[in-house]
């Protein structure tokens, strides 16, 4: 009957083969469940491939007296306690196993004199923590995942990309979306899903996210009814290229910094002295990207705009050893060669601290059945990420969220029913931008988004811009209603991206309403109106949710940390 | 603004043509960046791949003025005045446009016997730094088949069912070489992996943008370590009387 | 109407057939060169001892040129030589002739079948031209000494580079690389194994300019052949240096 649209079935459909939804499709196939694992670019090329620095686990090889203890009061005291203390706790004891395990299914590492996994410091690590391998620790964790993954009996389906999650009443049935070769349509059935669909840095101009990072699986949550939380938190990472044009906002690993490199404005001060004596270039990024920040508005910035960033001292050898891929990219990109002169950086945006909101343990998001893991999960991170926390979490997680949704799916009795209207409704949508007669041009108002995001929710905020991005956010709204696209089905990057400036709105009006919300200064989320900490707003997340058709703002309670945890953070301070 | 000459392939397997375009230039511009603007400007229906746009994630693959090159790390500046033609990858079915059918990669990648460690060593393990340094070599690999694309075996002898390609010998070599894997793939490489149709000849390495040496470092050595199981008759008959186990460690 | 297919031009920046033309006249020079000079039946002039007929080699019974006792180890050597292998294949049988040219679409087994599967045998002529180099090096050293006398002429250093090319050239070989220690998985597990790990670093370089060694030695070879073959002809005197 239905044959506008191709069906698959599984017991468990994960969306996303980045770190965590590699992880999790492995957790769930080794559960014993049929797994689908779908991804809108090729296999083992999702954003995690980019990831440089390394992985962040307390193997305490270099520095022995480091332990999951450590680890957690570092992460508590990166994310301003607004952090889940429950998947901090879970996620520094756990994440060495995770590396180990790695290392089981093939990985790699960078090794001691002694045999064992070579640590990097890092921002706001108190000891020597990141397991790495040169500066391509992502690639490394994708292919070995990847290499898991395909022997592990999971059906991969490449360039399919979700727009919507079906429910059957309030629980999961699947998935409804298109092949990107042809315009197919799909659904996928499933009784559990799992959300491994990374962050959405693209919603702003100047950043290191690759373009798969346009928030879908969040966007979907959110329509589908589960809570966002801690959506007023983006990272700016402090080093991004300036120039030229073309790579602005290209990452330049922390590991530069790891390594030794050394921040300076254009006087030539060493400049971090005076906003983080203590720690220096490796200070949080949150404290590092606003000293570049006002270091510039100051007047010392870089000639583009930005700060000097030198490595040179160390000498050539060890830089085309430890970071192979920084001296190239300079080297071919913008004509720099690192090994000699210092590098121009700025803050980029980075990564995104928010996301659907899930239960500590299981990663379960506020709709049964539904999962997520990884970057598009909120609440490990709380207001401010550290280097390396990202790639132990997307393993950490994606293997609890695999495993829980199992025994979910495995409960579960009857199939949930597809329904067809849900899925009409959605091709609606998605057709509508080739009847739109001289609409709007998708890729130009993804840029004008891009605008109002980096005007409007940069680094620094006030109320009355943010109010002001609000509205201008809300227009855009209304003028997606009106989105182009020529030609066919037939793999069409301008139709592909009407779907996605939808969802990107829709992610950027939840970051607006989240930032009015806190009137404080925490984390990566810096008030100008409000410069300081207020601990009132100090144990609460910010919510959204859909209802009535609208996005409502409420708060939770931050889940109070037990005292022998509290000791441990304050311990280290 | 100067202006740069783009001959873009537009179209399908059957039938498709050069499209030209003009792109302005901005200082550092990359082919890639040239594409992105006619997306947005010009034409949103261009068919490209691309994730990472630094050079990390192997998607861009194209044929740029008609060598294989990574689109986001090839510099516009590199051509002076002369138009930049791009067209798709040639060993491949073509999707559209720039975007080609590489899913014979993945099937291919899924002969290769996994990672086979000794399931009673669970770790953590000792690896020492001379064990493992020449295998982060292969592991740099972003999988954008740029060799594969100029590989004469694959792309003037349909050697598609017969040989592997130059990829996957940088991926078996670098089972092979590790120290803690415990199976032999020469049965392979003999085999269905087909290491004997490269003939060396070295296109492979000329065109990898991670400069890896996959003749001299992967092919090679695997084509000795073949020999040692297939066509050394002194060391089967050392085998047969002997006894004499492989001498490769573990 | 461009098919996707149809072959792409491509722009390098030198034409694409120089380097297998040069390949062709060089090699086909050096065969017929060595040729000739094994035909010749002699090549030896006071101390000096022709590399093509080292080591001298007689069969009192079979009467042919002491050079083809000895010439099939370097000739084989150097015929089933990876690099050599890349060079012949490009510029003799246009397998391919360069990078991205099309080809006519003929039969192509590569290394599976007869006649270049025999290059697996390879190690084997790696053997043999280790033992003649052996005896080059001896040959260089009798270079030094003139009627019991040590001293130094400009053939001594010639007889010296070449050897030293030579030796840069064997020891290079990828088949040597893997017999010293690229077999192993794990340096550290294997007995000796830190030995060949650094036997093996030590080879590596070498290996990595293979190519340069392949073309300097042969250029040595000959350049010494010619030089003995001058002062046997009374053309040129041997300038003493020392
Ligand atoms: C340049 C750079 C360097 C970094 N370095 C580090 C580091 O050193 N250490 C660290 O810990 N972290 C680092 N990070 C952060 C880290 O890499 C990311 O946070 C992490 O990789 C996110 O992984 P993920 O699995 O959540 O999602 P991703 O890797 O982003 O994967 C998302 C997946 O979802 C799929 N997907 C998305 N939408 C859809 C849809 N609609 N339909 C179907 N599929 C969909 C995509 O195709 C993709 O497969 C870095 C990030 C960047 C940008
Ligand atoms: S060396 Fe071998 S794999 Fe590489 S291009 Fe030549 S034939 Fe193909
Ligand atoms: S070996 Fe090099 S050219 Fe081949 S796929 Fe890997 S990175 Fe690309
Ligand atoms: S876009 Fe990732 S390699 Fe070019
Ligand atoms: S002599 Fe060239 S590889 Fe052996």
């Amino acid at each position: 009957m239905t044959d506008w649209y191709e069906t698959f079935e599984y017991d468990v459909v994960v969306i996303g083969a980045g770190g965590a939804g590699l992880r999790a499709a492995i957790a769930a196939a080794e559960a014993g469940c049929a797994v689908g694992l779908v991804c809108k670019s090729l296999l083992g090329k999702a954003h995690t491939v980019m990831a440089e620095g390394g992985i962040a686990a307390a193997l305490g090889n270099v520095d022995p007296q480091d332990g999951w203890q450590v680890h957690f009061a570092d992460t508590m005291r990166g994310g301003q306690m607004i952090n889940d203390y429950r998947m901090v706790e879970i996620f520094a004891k756990e994440a060495p196993e995770r590396v180990y395990e790695l290392e089981r299914w093939g990985g790699l590492f960078d090794r001691t004199p002694e045999g064992k996994i070579l640590q990097r410091p890092f921002g706001a690590h108190t000891y020597r923590r990141l397991c790495h391998v040169g500066d391509r620790t992502g690639l490394e964790l994708i292919r070995t995942l990847q290499d898991k993954a395909v022997h592990s009996g999971i059906t991969v389906h490449m360039e399919v990309t979700f727009t919507r999650l079906l429910r059957d009443a309030e629980r999961i049935a699947g998935a409804f979306g298109y092949r990107r070769e042809d315009g197919r349509f799909v659904v996928f059935k499933a009784k559990a899903v799992i959300l491994g669909t990374g962050g959405w840095g693209k919603v702003y101009k100047v950043t290191s996210n690759s373009w798969e990072c346009t928030g879908d699986g969040c966007a979907m949550a959110y329509e589908a009814g589960a809570e966002l939380m801690d959506m007023e938190m983006v990272q700016f990472h402090p080093t991004g290229m300036v120039w030229p044009p073309g790579v602005r906002g290209i990452l330049v690993t922390e590991a530069v910094r790891g390594e030794g490199g050394i921040l300076r404005n254009a006087k030539g001060e060493r400049f971090m002295e005076r906003y983080d004596p203590k720690k220096l270039d490796l200070s949080s990024r949150d404290v590092v990207s606003r000293a570049i920040y006002k270091e510039v508005q100051a007047g010392r910035g870089s000639p583009h705009g930005g700060a000097f960033l030198d490595i040179s001292h160390r000498g050539a050898e060890v830089i085309k050893k430890k970071l192979p891929s920084m001296h190239e990219q300079f080297l071919k990109l913008a004509d720099i060669d690192i090994t000699r002169s210092p590098m121009e950086v700025a803050p980029t945006v980075h990564y995104v601290m928010g996301g659907v909101r899930v239960e500590a343990g299981t990663g379960a998001s506020t709709v049964p059945g539904l999962y997520a893991a990884g970057e598009v999960a909120a609440g490990l991170h709380g207001a401010n990420r550290l280097g390396g926390n990202s790639l132990s979490d997307l393993l950490v997680f994606g293997k609890r969220a695999g495993e829980h949704a199992a025994a979910y799916a495995k409960a579960v009795r009857t199939l949930p029913a597809v329904d067809g209207r849900q899925a009409a409704a959605e091709r609606a949508l998605l057709q509508r931008p080739f009847d739109a007669s001289g609409g709007e041009n998708p890729f130009t108002l993804h840029e004008e988004l891009q605008d109002v995001m980096g005007t409007y929710a940069g680094i620094a905020r006030t109320g009355e811009q943010l109010a002001e991005g609000l509205q201008k956010i809300v227009a855009l709204q209304k003028r997606a209603e009106q989105l182009h696209a020529g030609g066919s089905m037939l793999f069409n990057p301008g139709w592909h991206a009407c779907r996605d400036v939808r969802f990107m709105l829709t992610l950027c009006e939840a970051i607006f309403r989240s930032a009015i919300e806190r009137k404080e200064s925490r984390g990566a989320h810096w008030r100008l109106d409000c410069p300081d900490q207020d601990p009132t707003w100090g144990a609460r997340n910010i919510v959204v949710a859909q209802s009535d058709g609208r996005m409502q703002v409420s708060t939770r309670p931050v889940p109070p940390v037990p005292a022998d945890l509290t000791r441990l953070v304050r311990q280290g301070a | 603004m100067a202006e740069a000459r783009f001959h873009v392939f537009r179209g399908y397997a059957k039938h498709g043509d050069l499209v030209t375009y003009q792109v302005p230039i901005t200082e550092g511009m990359v082919v890639l960046d040239g594409i992105h603007y006619i997306q947005a400007h010009l034409d949103g229906t261009l068919a490209c791949r691309w994730n990472c746009k630094a050079a990390k994630c192997g998607s861009c693959s194209a044929e740029v003025n008609g060598r294989p090159r990574l689109m986001c790390k090839t510099r516009v500046d590199e051509f002076g005045a002369r138009p930049i033609t791009v067209r798709p990858i040639k060993v491949f079915p073509l999707i559209k446009d720039l975007v080609t059918d590489v899913s014979w990669n993945y099937r291919v990648n899924q002969q290769i016997p996994p990672f086979t460690p000794d399931a009673n060593d669970p770790g953590p393990w000792k690896m020492y730094p001379e064990d493992v340094e020449r295998l982060y070599e292969f592991r740099k690999c972003i999988e954008c088949f740029l060799c594969q694309d100029v590989c004469h075996v694959l792309r003037e002898h349909e050697g598609m069912d017969r040989y592997m390609g130059p990829r996957f010998m940088v991926r078996i070599a670098a089972l092979e070489m590790h120290p803690k894997d415990t199976r032999s793939r020469t049965d392979l490489l003999k085999g269905s992996g087909g290491i004997g149709f490269c003939n060396i000849t070295k296109c492979c390495e000329e065109v990898c943008p991670e400069h890896i040496h996959i003749t001299d470092n992967a092919i090679i050595p695997l084509k000795e370590r073949m020999a040692d199981d297939y066509f050394d008759p002194w060391r089967a008959l050392l085998r047969l009387f002997g006894g004499k186990k492989e001498p490769r460690g573990t | 109407m461009a098919d996707h297919t149809v072959p792409h031009p491509y722009a390098p920046s030198i034409p694409w057939w120089l380097q297998p033309a040069a390949t062709v006249t060089i090699l086909s020079g050096f065969i017929v060169y060595a040729t000739w000079v094994a035909l010749q039946g002699h090549g030896s002039y006071g101390s000096y001892l022709s590399p093509f007929y080292s080591p001298q080699v007689v069969v009192a019974s079979i009467p042919i040129s002491p050079a083809f006792w000895v010439l099939w180890a370097p000739a084989g050597f150097r015929a089933t030589c990876y690099y050599y292998r890349k060079a012949y294949y490009r510029s003799y049988f246009a397998d391919p002739i360069s990078c991205m040219i099309p080809e006519s679409r003929r039969r192509y087994a590569g290394e599976t079948a007869f006649p270049f599967i025999v290059n697996n045998l390879h190690r084997y002529l790696l053997y043999a031209a280790v033992a003649v180099l052996v005896f080059l090096w001896i040959d260089a050293i009798h270079a030094f000494v003139f009627d019991g006398r040590v001293g130094i002429r400009l053939g001594s250093l010639l007889f010296l580079a070449n050897v030293v090319l030579l030796s840069g050239y064997t020891l290079g070989c990828h088949a040597f690389r893997h017999l010293v220690g690229g077999n192993l998985d794990c340096f550290s597990c294997a007995r000796g194994g830190q030995a060949r790990f650094r036997l093996w670093q030590g080879v590596t370089p070498l290996n990595h300019y293979h190519a340069f060694w392949a073309w300097t030695s042969l250029f040595s070879v000959v350049a010494v052949d010619v030089y003995v073959r001058l002062l046997m002809a009374h053309v040129i005197s041997d300038p003493v240096l020392f």
